[in-house]
């Protein structure tokens, strides 16, 4: 008897979620440039209000064109829904405030995006929602982190900016035995490289901004959830097992199951906090998303050919790439991302803060900016930009060194790159 | 919602479509395939509930959250939900069924005729045979059968998605429900419907109203070996939705539900 033959990544990454329009015959996904939708009658309109029909209303809530997206990355990262929202940072907002509300704990990767970082440590807890920061490497701390109140451990595939990989089955293992989900952003390595949903963890996070996109030119963000964790078993997530006022006393995890998280992320947080996606950028990162394998294949070897590069220049201390032997998580990254472990990446430049300087002042095809994943190189110099406030000893116990340079390598000719990063290293070398 | 019942010393866990369940008003029993569960019907139940009707999808024994070990053959499961309807102070009932679930339902109406009030049947066939390196997958606790349910079950145009609630993907979601069932249960459910020759017999038992619901591409339970079925009923209708494959309630919600409001 034949296998099961599943459509596989680079298919779904073209078609998943996506019917020829029926109407029309469009092949391409209609950019559904709408805010709402006509009923067909008065009983069709209470049905969808209700939940007893799905469909579309308003599209703060859903629309056609962010739904495409939506099963997209859902199917990309082997989840069974997921969410789309106008940024990361707001789909890690709504995905917080589903789970939990005031009073409750996570427990955080500390090597984590700035943003999330700002959002868990100094925001949330205006809320009343407290956050522990832990080294990832140090599951024993992690344990012990965790409190009775704590709903969510939290982390990064790679982390920012040393490349940490968080080793996924034993961290799921870690949240699990305490009854609370993994959560983990997987931006830095795209579903293409690895699905954290395949090593334990429960819910997945993208700034889809990054290499979902691969563009630049359309914020974003995604959740997308296993369907595996049992809410009710657990017993601390009210949110998604006693009845919800706000939709008549719905239970969702009795009557969606594996969908309920998806379902109170949609109809609650959309829906009250309302950061929805447009369809026209929605559009955009299905284009996007149409050449996601193609192009983190090629971000993989350029990174690679660059980190070995960078290893032998004079001018640099250190390489953090996940992909190098050298790299503390070397053995984990080969395990969990074995098609490589991206193409963002942080070095440390011999000469400190003004070594960087000079490094960033001389390059050309690099862009000086703050963003990752896009299909061109990008550089930032921390310490002398978003960290610049910094003295010495605090960007170390950030891990952030004054000599620390994070390259997001993109996909020109790796040739090109080098030629460019050549005469910048030379010159943060001689000063 | 749902509603605290009990069946031979077991909890029953039952969602209720959103509304308390009342048994004065007529009363609508979903029954889940082999190896899933009530939320199968998470499409079709709120409807029911907030029309009229008195909403029990279940979880059969040893299956999603409800107690006791799954029951050895279609029959047995039909006899149970008759004691279902007794716990829950029900005379008579719509029994609505997918595939195994359809099954049990017709077995039930073909045997208690004055219990069952009409028969809504998604995805049934006179004969399920199952093939077997699925058993013995089934038994083993092996991923293959649940990954051939999932392949074969999904019409080929609910691989590829384009689901009518937003954002979910249909694939892994049967996977993952399959993937909850507790050692045993697939097999036991597909043995039931492998199992099964009184489909026919019943057929010609059966004198309530009766709606059928067949997809074009379903390749579990084709629709030309549902007509033989619908035949041996008179007065039964049979609905072909098209561009559907086995998993009718999710793939084509809205045309599975209509064809269901004509009945139940």
């Amino acid at each position: 008897m034949p296998d099961a033959k599943f459509l596989k990544f680079d298919t779904l990454a073209l078609h998943a979620g996506q019917q020829p329009d029926p109407v029309t015959g469009a092949r391409a996904v209609p950019i559904y440039q709408t805010t709402s939708f006509v009923f067909r009658d008065v009983e069709h309109a209470a049905s969808l209000f209700n939940l007893e029909v799905g469909g579309h209303i308003y599209s703060r809530i859903s629309n056609p064109t962010v739904a495409v997206l939506e099963e997209r990355v859902a199917a990309l990262e082997k989840g069974t829904g997921a969410l789309a929202v106008a940024s990361g940072q707001a789909a890690l907002h709504i995905a917080i405030a589903t789970l939990m509300g005031q009073g409750g704990h996570i427990v955080a990767s500390a090597s984590l995006y700035g943003g999330s970082r700002n959002m868990m440590g100094l925001t949330l807890p205006r809320f009343g929602i407290t956050t522990t920061f832990v080294d990832p490497r140090d599951h024993d701390s992690m344990r012990k982190a965790i409190r009775p109140e704590t709903r969510l451990v939290f982390g990064e595939t790679i982390g920012n900016p040393g490349g940490e990989v968080i080793d996924l089955p034993a961290v799921a293992q870690i949240a699990h035995d305490a009854g609370v989900p993994l959560m983990i952003d997987n931006t830095f390595a795209s579903p293409f490289l690895c699905n954290p949903l395949e090593h334990g963890a429960d819910i997945v996070m993208h700034s889809a901004t990054k290499f979902i996109g691969g563009h630049g030119i359309a914020i974003a963000g995604v959740l997308v959830d296993a369907g595996r964790f049992d809410w009710r078993a657990s017993g601390k997530f009210p949110t998604l097992t006693e009845p919800y006022a706000g939709y008549h006393g719905i239970d969702f995890a009795a009557e969606f199951g594996p969908q309920a998280f998806i379902m109170r992320a949609r109809t609650e947080g959309l829906r009250d906090f309302g950061p929805a996606l447009s369809p026209q950028n929605a559009f955009y990162l299905l284009q996007g998303m149409e050449t996601l394998p193609l192009r983190v294949r090629q971000h993989v070897a350029n990174a690679q050919a660059v980190a070995a590069f960078l290893v032998s220049n004079p001018a640099v201390e250190r390489v953090h790439h996940p992909d190098l032997p050298s790299h503390p998580d070397h053995a984990l990254a080969k395990k969990l991302l074995p098609r490589g472990s991206g193409s963002i990446f942080a070095f440390d430049l011999k000469g400190g803060r003004e070594a960087g300087k000079r490094f960033i002042e001389r390059l050309r095809l690099f862009s000086h900016l703050a963003n990752v994943g896009d299909a061109k190189s990008l550089v930032i110099h921390p310490a002398s930009t978003t960290h610049a406030q910094l003295t010495a000893e605090q960007l170390a116990a950030t891990g952030i060194g004054e000599g620390m340079v994070r390259l997001s390598v993109g996909l020109e000719d790796v040739d090109d790159l080098i030629d460019d990063l050549t005469p910048a290293l030379r010159a943060a070398h001689k000063g | 919602m749902t509603t605290a019942l009990t069946v031979d010393g077991h909890a029953v866990f039952a969602t209720t479509g959103g509304v308390d369940f009342d048994p004065a008003r007529p009363v609508v029993v979903f029954l889940h395939g082999a190896g899933f569960d009530r939320t199968t019907w998470r499409l079709q139940t709120r409807w029911f509930a907030h029309h009229g009707r008195s909403v029990l999808a279940v979880d059969m024994p040893g299956h999603g959250r409800s107690g006791g070990a799954p029951l050895p053959g279609v029959a047995a499961m039909a006899d149970w939900v008759i004691r279902l309807l007794d716990a829950a102070g029900v005379r008579k009932a719509a029994l609505v069924g997918h595939s195994m679930g359809g099954l049990v339902a017709l077995d039930a109406a073909g045997r208690h005729p004055d219990r069952v009030r009409a028969l809504g049947l998604c995805g049934v066939a006179g004969e399920m045979p199952v093939h077997p390196e699925m058993l013995e997958s089934a038994q083993a606790g092996t991923s293959k059968v649940r990954e051939l349910m999932t392949f074969w079950g999904l019409g080929r145009a609910h691989q590829i998605g384009g689901m009518v609630s937003p954002g979910l993907w249909l694939t892994r979601e049967s996977l993952a429900v399959l993937e909850r069932a507790a050692p045993g249960v697939i097999h036991n459910d597909l043995a039931a419907c492998n199992g099964y020759k009184d489909a026919p017999a019943r057929a010609a038992q059966v004198s309530c109203p009766v709606a059928f619901v067949c997809g074009d591409i379903d390749q579990m339970t084709p629709a030309a070996k549902c007509k033989p079925l619908a035949a041996a009923i008179p007065g039964s209708h049979m609905t072909l939705l098209k561009a559907c494959g086995h998993f009718m309630m999710v793939e084509r919600p809205d045309e599975t539900l209509d064809a269901l409001k004509a009945v139940a």
